[in-house]
């Protein structure tokens, strides 16, 4: 499938600012001014941005604990995520949800999730709405190796075939739930429960931009069509810790370097682009350097952004009580 | 400390109090007081209590304000001669406050030296309290049934002038491991010579209270050479009698309600049972093996409701000094065991006090004490 | 004895009673960790926050279970095995996941008693943290402890220092019925003395930490030691207090809360659970049926208000009761004049 030129440069500048963005907050996290604690994406960047570039604002996606990849990728603004991270007035969710809770639902974005398994449930609703209102939208639910054994995870799947529902369930498997393999934590697989579900499964590399883009095309393409629900496997590598702090013992020492080494998926789409004559290396750098920039800036105006305000606290607990 | 003019402190009542109110002065500056005349009424958590002068004198100040709320021991009023000028007053007061700041914050490092610590004696493991040093014979405190060193608090630190005072938790008790073997009194003198003898003591005075007075006997039998003096706090084995009701509740009490009603025959003046004590209880009772332990104390030492172990001939042949404390209104071993003994033995008999004179009447039986192994020292 | 933290104290309980009964075992998601993993360790994690450590090394993979991420099946398993035999204790991380299990806690746990007459036992432990003042925003800082308390059939623990989790764990595990067992999350580096042996607190009667004659306060986990420094702060001015913690919500030690208002006249609750019917309102309720006639004014309670837990710090600590908060509603009700009605 042929990708037009701009798509493939926005994503790649998507890809690259969710590395620039984590990898910011991995060093700003140590410094102790972070309240809370952040699920780093980096090394999965390719997913999110493989998957979305083949949506608009007017789909919906669910997302995870390690959710600033899917928003950056659906578009929310970078400046307002990072002045949510910092409990800033001016972020997205004006300080009171932070990294775990960024939602931007003008782009379609249903939040990130601090249940695991919280999202699968909500996306066979917002697939329902788009079904019922024929807006042709179509719903996806991104959640972890971990979150595809809860009960709300398998129910969702159950019954997205049940009411065939425009929704693609796209399994991210970097092989941990928290400290657990995958190999240990998940019983058959996850091909074999698409089909007990009764729904069409499709795999593919998720360092290689390429192969989700065209795979999540192909689930989200059968998904809008009307032809009921697809599961999308994408297998990965996490880059950190589960969370800041964990020290991943329970990982072969060289398992992430190799994973930097042969799986970046920044590092494989431009050899592609560039080899294949699509780009040359100094516009790719130019991405490189704006994204440097705005997440310098995102990262200094986070920092100066105002507190949130007492009356604040109370505000936004109903609509109207 | 200027012999004119006399601090008045915050006093310590009851058993756990460690702050206390200034409810109310009944005396105002320039007033002449005797000895013994209501000076201040003072409010603990439970009670208000009004304090009496230790003194006759002149009033001169009154430190602490009304309300004020004050740890023991720090300064509430003066007494002084009409001649002492004031100036020498503030003085006084400056130096006593510097002096009372400096006490109470020390540092954690110097307290920790005056701390109970653990020692493996034999087959247990044993919370030892040693204190004090100096040439005097040691002295060694044997606390009752269901007690622990606690027990000497208000008598541990005055003893140990010029010689070491060494409580312990016996077996089953305070922080003591739990196996207490058959639980006999036999049992508990063994330990004690042992814990001794891991102390390096070949010779110490002994004081014993309730069933620790009744250990101390069975050492003073078993190992004589070991005891040079026997001071005895309404001990057992001197008569069958004891109150089951007072064992049974306190083997069974597992709650701060059921425990303070039974702690209460322990005391003549039952306001001193406070809810902090049957607290302090409760966190060694409620440790596992602990009810076991006493149950097995018990059965050993009280079959049948009864004293099993009549130590009186004990008595009758001992060559060393023995004094004997008991407190009138006892209500766990009645006083009338403390009759009938050889002439030898000198006794207290406390009016208007219950079975645990060390806390109840510490000042006195201190005293006695102190007088009676002091004595001891010099003609030995 | 020796000085142990919050969560020092609980591994110990844990621990010790794990070599009593062979039939007390563990659950829970990485309470283990590491099971699967490249680096083959079996035990990398020993719970989230290091609570379980050290445990599968001693027990192995027959006593220590790593779950998958799947509470209403665990939980549920765990609700099995204690009625047939066993005495699992299950680890639910945050308590905010109740959400996802709650059925196997309320409707089967809970209830297999009364239902089935009498018959049978559910020595069931439930753990899980509670708490803001983390930041760890709305899905991760509730204190949810009346939501367990409204729910007859179980038990409900909230100890408020090392020496009281150890205690009180010791007891839930050789409780016969199901135990909710919350552990506040900032408390677990507190410190304090600690006996090495085992020990048991018994649930349903309050500790007071504090005696003193003016004003009663009741505070729950953490606010204990909150309590605690107000109550501190308040004899230098000549105010004193009595401070409960009840240490357990059910069963609920009434009868100290009201021999405490009766001496007092005074009440105040400090409650870090939303403000609607939670343990402050539960027990004015008590207080106002059966000892209204020794107020000398109205009872105050220093509760959040009612909105998720927010996560900037200046709105968390908002949020949050506090020590001066506490004062304020102590010295609030000191000042309180009862006007005479004409
Ligand atoms: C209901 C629920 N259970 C447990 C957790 C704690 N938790 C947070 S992330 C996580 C692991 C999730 O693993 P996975 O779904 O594979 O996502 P990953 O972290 O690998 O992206 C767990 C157990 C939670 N947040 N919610
Ligand atoms: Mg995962």
């Amino acid at each position: 499938m042929q990708i037009a030129r701009e798509t493939l440069l926005r994503s790649y500048r998507a890809m690259r600012t969710i590395r620039m963005f984590e990898e910011r907050l991995h060093v700003e996290f140590a410094t102790g001014e972070i309240p809370g604690f952040v699920h780093l994406y980096c090394g999965e960047e390719a997913s999110a941005v493989g998957v979305c570039a083949n949506l608009t604002d007017n789909d919906t996606i669910a997302s995870t604990h390690r959710g600033h990849g899917h928003c950056i990728a659906k578009g929310v603004e970078v400046a307002g995520m990072m002045a949510e991270i910092y409990g800033r007035s001016t972020g997205v969710c004006r300080g009171k949800g932070g990294s775990m809770h960024i939602a931007d639902l003008a782009c379609g974005m249903l939040g990130a999730n601090g249940i695991v398994g919280g999202g699968p449930p909500l996306i066979c609703g917002a697939a329902l709405s788009h079904k019922t209102l024929r807006d042709g939208g179509v719903a996806v639910a991104f959640y972890g190796d971990g979150a595809s054994n809860e009960g709300t995870t398998l129910e969702s799947l159950n019954l997205a075939s049940v009411w065939q529902l425009p929704a693609v369930f796209v399994v991210e498997d970097n092989g941990y739930g928290e400290a657990t393999a995958a190999s240990f934590a998940c019983a058959g697989t996850q091909k074999a429960r698409a089909a007990g579900f009764g729904m069409p499964y499709i795999e593919c590399d998720g360092s290689d931009y390429f192969a989700v883009h065209e795979a999540a095309g192909e689930a989200i393409a059968h998904a809008r069509a009307g032809k009921g629900p697809v599961m999308l496997h994408v297998h990965l590598q996490r880059w950190y810790g589960h969370f800041e702090g964990d020290a991943m013992t329970y990982r072969a020492p060289n398992e992430v370097a190799e994973a930097r080494r042969d799986h970046d998926c920044l590092k494989l789409f431009r050899e592609r682009v560039t080899q294949a004559g699509l780009f040359e290396d100094s516009v790719l750098d130019e991405v490189d350097a704006a994204v440097t920039d705005e997440i310098e800036a995102a990262v200094m105006q986070a920092k100066d952004d105002p507190l949130p305000q007492s009356a604040d606290l109370l505000a936004d607990v109903y609509v109207r009580y | 400390m200027t012999p004119d003019i006399t601090p008045i402190t915050m006093p310590k009542f009851g058993l756990a109090m460690t702050e206390g109110k200034i409810a109310g002065w009944l005396v105002e500056p320039g007033t002449q007081v005797t000895a013994g005349e209501e000076l201040v009424d003072i409010e603990t958590s439970k009670i208000t209590n009004t304090f009496e002068s230790p003194v006759a004198g002149l009033l001169r100040r009154h430190v602490a304000a009304n309300g004020e709320m004050l740890p023991v021991g720090a300064l509430i009023g003066i007494v002084a001669d009409a001649a002492v000028a004031d100036t020498d007053i503030d003085a006084f007061i400056t130096r006593f406050q510097a002096d009372f700041a400096a006490a109470s914050d020390q540092p954690d490092g110097a307290e920790a030296a005056d701390e109970p610590v653990m020692m493996q004696v034999g087959a247990h493991s044993l919370r030892v309290h040693d204190r004090g040093a100096g040439d005097g014979t040691p002295l060694v405190l044997i606390h009752g049934f269901g007690g622990d060193l606690k027990n000497w608090m208000l008598n541990h630190a005055a003893l140990a002038h010029g010689r070491r005072v060494i409580a312990f938790d016996l077996p089953g008790h305070g922080g003591s491991s739990k196996d207490v073997g058959p639980g006999t009194l036999a049992f508990f003198a063994d330990v004690t010579a042992q814990l001794l003898a891991h102390l390096d003591l070949s010779r110490v005075h002994v004081m014993g209270h309730s069933l620790g007075g009744g250990i101390a006997l069975t050492l003073a039998r078993t190992r004589p050479a070991l005891v040079a003096s026997l001071t005895l706090i309404a001990p057992a084995g001197l008569g069958p009698q004891i109150n089951m009701d007072f064992i049974n509740g306190f083997i069974e009490a597992d709650r701060v309600r059921g425990l303070q009603d039974v702690l209460k025959y322990l005391v003549h003046d039952k306001s001193l049972i406070g809810r902090r004590m049957a607290d302090d209880v409760l966190r060694y009772k409620r440790l596992d093996g602990a009810e076991a332990a006493l149950r097995q104390v018990a059965e050993a030492c009280f079959p049948g409701g009864k004293q099993g172990d009549d130590l009186r001939p004990v008595l009758a042949g001992a060559d060393v000094p023995v004094t004997l404390i008991w407190g009138q209104a006892d209500e766990i071993l009645p006083v009338v065991q403390a009759d009938g003994l050889p002439g030898s033995v000198t006794r207290h008999l406390l009016p208007a006090i219950g079975h645990m004179p060390q806390l109840e009447s510490a000042t006195a039986v201190n005293e006695v004490v102190g007088a009676f192994i002091g004595h001891e020292v010099a003609t030995a | 004895m020796s000085k142990k933290s919050f969560r020092q104290a609980i591994n110990e309980a844990l621990r010790q009673e794990m070599r009593r009964d062979p039939t007390v075992i563990l659950m829970g998601e990485d309470v283990a960790g590491g099971r699967g993993g490249s680096a083959g360790t079996q035990d990398a994690w020993g719970g989230v926050l290091g609570v379980t450590k050290g445990l599968y090394e001693e027990f192995g993979e027959t006593r220590v279970l790593d779950t998958p991420i799947t509470e209403a099946s665990y939980i549920g398993a765990a609700a099995g095995a204690a009625v047939t035999g066993l005495r699992p204790v299950a680890e639910l991380m945050f308590v905010d996941f109740v959400g996802c299990c709650l059925d196997q806690i309320m409707n089967q746990a809970a209830k297999f008693r009364y239902m089935f007459g009498g018959k049978a036992r559910t020595p069931l432990v439930i753990r899980a943290m509670y708490g803001a003042g983390f930041n760890a925003a709305a899905q991760h800082s509730q204190a949810l402890y009346p939501l367990f308390t409204h729910i007859p059939g179980l038990k409900v623990v909230i100890p408020s220092s090392p020496y009281e989790a150890k205690g009180l764990l010791i007891s839930a595990i050789r409780d016969d019925d199901p135990v909710i067992f919350l552990e506040n999350k900032v408390m677990y580096d507190v410190e304090e003395d600690v006996p090495d042996e085992p020990y048991a607190i018994p649930f349903g009667e309050a500790n007071l930490t504090r005696e003193g004659d003016d004003v009663t306060i009741v505070a729950f986990g953490r606010m204990v030691g909150m309590a605690n420094e107000a109550a501190d702060r308040l004899a230098k001015k000549g105010i004193g207090c009595t401070v409960i913690d009840p240490r357990t919500t059910s069963p609920l030690d009434s009868e100290t809360i009201l021999d405490c208002v009766a001496d007092t006249g005074r009440l105040v609750i400090v409650d870090e659970s939303s403000p609607r019917c939670n343990m402050a309102t539960d027990i004015a309720a008590l207080v106002a049926e059966e000892a209204f006639d020794s107020l000398r004014a109205p009872i105050r309670r220093v509760v959040p208000p009612h909105t998720p837990v927010p996560f900037a710090t200046v709105l968390e600590t908002l949020y949050m009761p506090s020590v001066e908060k506490i004062e304020a509603a102590v010295t609030a009700t000191m000042n309180h004049r009862v006007t005479e009605k004409v």
